[in-house]
């Protein structure tokens, strides 16, 4: 028994249907999960784990 | 429109005036204080890319405890390099606590805001949502490859 944030306040999660799910590409992992209480979405959270970064090449000098 | 993942242009300009400083520990100033950096959420309707030059409220989510302007980004790992790349990435996940996004979001600007907000990059992921939850982004490996930014 646990205690989920919602839209409604703090509610059991006993009293609520639990969903999560996780998908993965070259970018980024994500996990995400919801909670809905009598077909209303009342919490949704959502992780991403980074993977693909930013580059800066050919940063170079010439000299002569 | 949409957004693009990139090392901001003016970011790389802006590093050889000396305007970013990531490391406590940073000789060529007389005062070792790092900079900084902030975290700030885009729409997936938002154009942020590499032309953007500083953190902009257009396009920025905007929903319950979010503050306009995002998170601080926890300290970074001190800027070091491996063959012939530098690079640094956050020591830690970058969070927004029980936040509620109803408009889907794609994007994250990592800006300067001890530098008058000057962009850094831009990182994009899936569109999300956000109900009475938490958002977290983690970082991936600080190493040559792998690292948020790096520069080669």
């Amino acid at each position: 028994m646990a205690l989920i944030m919602t839209t409604k306040g703090e509610m059991d999660d006993s009293l609520l249907e639990r969903r999560e799910g996780s998908h993965e590409n070259d970018n980024e992992i994500v996990s995400w999960v919801e909670y809905w209480l009598e077909g209303e979405l009342v919490h949704r959270s959502a992780h991403v784990q980074l993977k693909k970064n930013v580059f800066a090449e050919g940063i170079s000098a010439m000299l002569g | 429109m949409a957004n693009t993942q990139a090392m901001c242009t003016s970011f790389k300009g802006e590093l050889l005036n000396a305007y970013h400083n990531f490391s406590a520990t940073n000789p060529a100033r007389t005062v070792n204080t790092t900079d900084t950096f902030k975290a700030a959420l885009y729409l997936a309707s938002a154009t942020v890319n590499a032309t953007t030059t500083a953190y902009t409220a257009t396009g920025e989510v905007t929903g319950t405890n979010y503050t306009a302007g995002g998170v601080n980004v926890p300290t970074w790992n001190a800027p070091t390099t491996s063959g012939t790349t530098g690079f640094t990435t956050p020591t830690a996940t970058i969070t927004y606590t029980n936040v509620t996004l109803s408009t889907a979001f794609d994007c994250v600007l990592i800006y300067n805001s001890s530098q008058g907000n000057r962009s850094v990059s831009v990182h994009t992921f899936g569109s999300q949502t956000v109900t009475a939850g938490t958002f977290s982004l983690t970082m991936p490996t600080n190493d040559a490859t792998n690292a948020l930014i790096r520069i080669a």
